[in-house]
């Protein structure tokens, strides 16, 4: 550091910490209640991510994440609160974001209108609805998902206690991503899927309903985003303030660019999220000021993933290992965002 | 026919005010508050007397910025969703001016309010380099460079710039006295400066869109990039030359938050007024001529609710929610109305 004085660097301070606090603070990032917890705050953006993933993979943009986990955080927390069943917290709150898909889908290919403006609208509206009807629910305490160690495999030592020591909105999200794959890729579903998504003509040639099926997939991908809601207020953060999530849907779209629009490396984008905050956590005595900087952290990783992926430095190596292209391959459904007219 | 479609028109632009009022009525309603009492209030809390009234354009006036900046990126096809970066990034580099530049107000000022162009230009044509350069879409470029923008903010408040003694997220200290833009009147922040660089700003899109060969080239590049580009116009020169000039005004926007509403950098320095300057140009319909009333009725709403809550009780988000509601309800009613003008032209 340039403005470092002598006696700074006489005791070995990097950004105003010593070494040895450094590295202890790493220790304590690799212990099994850290990694469990990375493991368990994972879960929402999960389900997020895979569902926004599934919707543009079907070409259509929700952009309205922010908005749409703000409003299902709150809805799920006060329906289980007021109902006092974590189910029917979970099941309104995909609701929520499920109408709000619909609504996208429906002035996308009904009205024409731009997914992004609607998109853009209905991520402030929700904010504001939230904050509205959220009103009477803020410090309320209710019921949360309860724990469920997985028997058996929960006892394994370490990798059981990070892996199966959590509840079933976590497991859910593992079941998820594993889903989501063998649909994606291994059924003829989910070649249809990305038939819409990548030439919608070519699908509807061929006898796909391109716009029924942009619709039930949007729909499902916002309910999973309204889980993602839920599975904060009632797994994660308990209960429900004003911008509960905040960033949270952000974050999300970010990730789901960062991870190619593949399932799995989606996940992996999201487990490596929930990873920098544990960092962030345990460096925060260390570096005070760094758990503020982390949320922009997923962006300039998604910026920069994003230009390396276009470089024709990128685009020839999945061309001389064509093996690796399912892995490489990071374009966005080339039909995405653009309303399909059968006329 | 005409006579019927101006009645049509008429109805799609009334109809979805009607709702809102409407849905705002609803909910007042279920906020257990009188509709009628909270419409008088929210009035009140906007316009009455000149220190309400006074704060009521300093909102506007950054707001205004936004949007005028905004027209320009939406005639050119670009989401600039970064443009809330573009505002930090100004509030920053005015921030910076005002706490380095010494001298009268004749110096500090003007340099500030350069130094905000300078910090939003920056930042946007980061996003637009990163668009035509690196074909990185602009949502999520933009989206990206708002965070690190706000990072950049949180970071400089509690670590560089902190107060003596105290890092905390409430703000750097205040700027001196000359620092600051001149008010005109008595306890109030009011500034003809800053009222006179938003009008200034709202004629210059205004006569940039309408009279000029690049606002004209500008919206063929909006309209079919591919085209314009076969007509000869260097659309990746032109969307770069959309983003600064957005970034300046964006930019300014910032300095007049740091250096004439907050007297100091805040983290939310932008005031969310990016985001919204979106709504109000698609309320506005990418107008330029629309922006500066459209503004004012969404500062108005915000205001007013502020003192709904503090008087009924009811929570200030409501102002959001009613002029959130009307953007899309204006929105779906105009792709309503060209779905039916289109089925009638098959029929």
């Amino acid at each position: 550091m340039a403005t470092a004085t002598t006696e700074e660097k006489g005791t070995g301070l990097i950004l105003g910490a010593t070494w040895s606090e450094f590295w202890a603070a790493w220790g304590d990032v690799f212990t099994v209640a850290s990694l469990g917890s990375m493991v368990a705050a994972s879960g929402p953006l999960i389900y997020a991510t895979v569902g926004e993933t599934i919707t543009e993979k079907a070409g259509v943009i929700n952009l309205s994440l922010e908005g749409s986990i703000m409003l299902s955080a709150m809805t799920g927390f006060g329906t289980a609160f007021l109902v006092n069943n974590v189910l029917i917290g979970f099941l309104a709150a995909a609701a929520v974001g499920a109408a709000i898909a619909a609504l996208i889908a429906f002035a996308s290919i009904e009205l024409r209108l731009d997914q992004i403006a609607v998109g853009f609208v209905l991520t402030l509206l929700a904010v504001d609805l939230s904050d509205y009807l959220g009103n009477r629910f803020v410090g309320e305490a209710g019921p949360a998902v309860p724990a469920w160690p997985i028997p058996v495999l929960s006892d394994i030592p370490w990798v059981g206690e990070i892996l199966f020591d959590h509840n079933l909105a976590v497991y859910g999200s593992f079941v998820l991503i594993g889903v989501a794959y063998i649909f994606i890729y291994r059924t003829r579903g989910g070649l249809e899927l990305q038939g819409i998504g990548e030439r919608p003509e070519g699908a509807f040639a061929r006898g796909v309903a391109v716009n029924k099926m942009r619709y039930f997939y949007t729909i499902l991908g916002g309910a999973l985003v309204g889980v993602a809601g839920a599975a904060f207020s009632l797994d994660q953060k308990l209960g429900w303030r004003e911008g509960s999530t905040r960033n949270l849907g952000w974050i999300a779209l970010a990730i789901v660019i960062f991870g190619g629009w593949h399932p799995i490396r989606v996940a992996i984008g999201a487990f490596l999220f929930g990873f920098l905050q544990v960092v962030a956590l345990k460096l925060q005595p260390v570096f005070p000021g760094l758990s503020q900087v982390l949320p922009s952290i997923p962006f300039p990783m998604m910026i920069l993933a994003l230009v390396v992926v276009y470089t024709d430095w990128f685009r020839r190596l999945g061309d001389r290992y064509p093996r690796l292209r399912g892995i490489l391959a990071a374009d966005p459904p080339s039909g995405i965002g653009v309303a399909f007219h059968p006329e | 026919m005409t006579s019927q479609t101006s009645a049509a028109r008429w109805g799609a632009t009334i109809a979805p005010i009607a709702l809102a009022v409407v849905v705002a009525v609803v909910l007042l309603l279920l906020a257990g508050a009188n509709p009628l009492e909270s419409f008088k209030l929210m009035g009140e809390g906007a316009f009455s007397g000149w220190s309400k009234t006074g704060e009521t354009l300093m909102a506007w006036v950054p707001l205004v910025l936004a949007a005028a900046g905004l027209i320009i990126t939406f005639n050119a096809g670009l989401w600039n969703i970064g443009i809330e970066g573009q505002i930090i990034l100004g509030g920053i580099a005015a921030s910076w001016a005002a706490r380095e530049v010494g001298g009268s107000s004749w110096v500090v000022v003007p340099a500030a309010i350069i130094a905000g162009a300078l910090g939003g230009m920056l930042w946007a044509l980061l996003a637009g380099v990163l668009k035509t350069r690196f074909r990185v879409n602009e949502i999520f470029g933009g989206l990206g460079l708002d965070f690190v923008a706000a990072s950049l903010a949180v970071y400089l408040v509690i670590g560089p710039w902190s107060r003596q003694g105290v890092a905390s997220t409430s703000g750097t200290d205040l700027f001196r006295e000359e620092a600051r833009l001149p008010t005109i009147l008595e306890n109030n922040r009011l500034s003809l400066v800053a009222l006179g660089l938003a009008v200034a700003a709202v004629v210059f899109v205004f006569y940039l869109m309408k009279g000029t060969l690049f606002g004209l080239r500008l919206k063929a590049v909006g309209r079919n990039p591919r085209s314009a580009f076969l007509l000869g116009i260097p659309t990746s020169r032109y969307m770069l030359g959309a983003f600064a000039l957005c970034g300046i005004l964006a930019g300014i926007a910032g300095s007049m938050q740091a250096i004439g509403f907050h007297f100091k950098l805040i983290p939310a320095i932008s005031g969310g007024y990016g985001f919204l300057g979106i709504l109000v140009v698609l309320l506005a319909a990418f107008r330029a001529a629309w922006i500066a009333p459209v503004a004012l009725f969404f500062i108005a709403m915000s205001r007013g609710s502020t003192l709904l809550d503090l008087r009924l009780d009811v929570d200030s988000a409501l102002g959001g929610v009613i002029t959130g509601i009307l953007v899309l309800l204006v929105i779906l009613g105009g792709g309503w109305q060209l779905r039916r003008l289109k089925r009638k032209a098959l029929a």
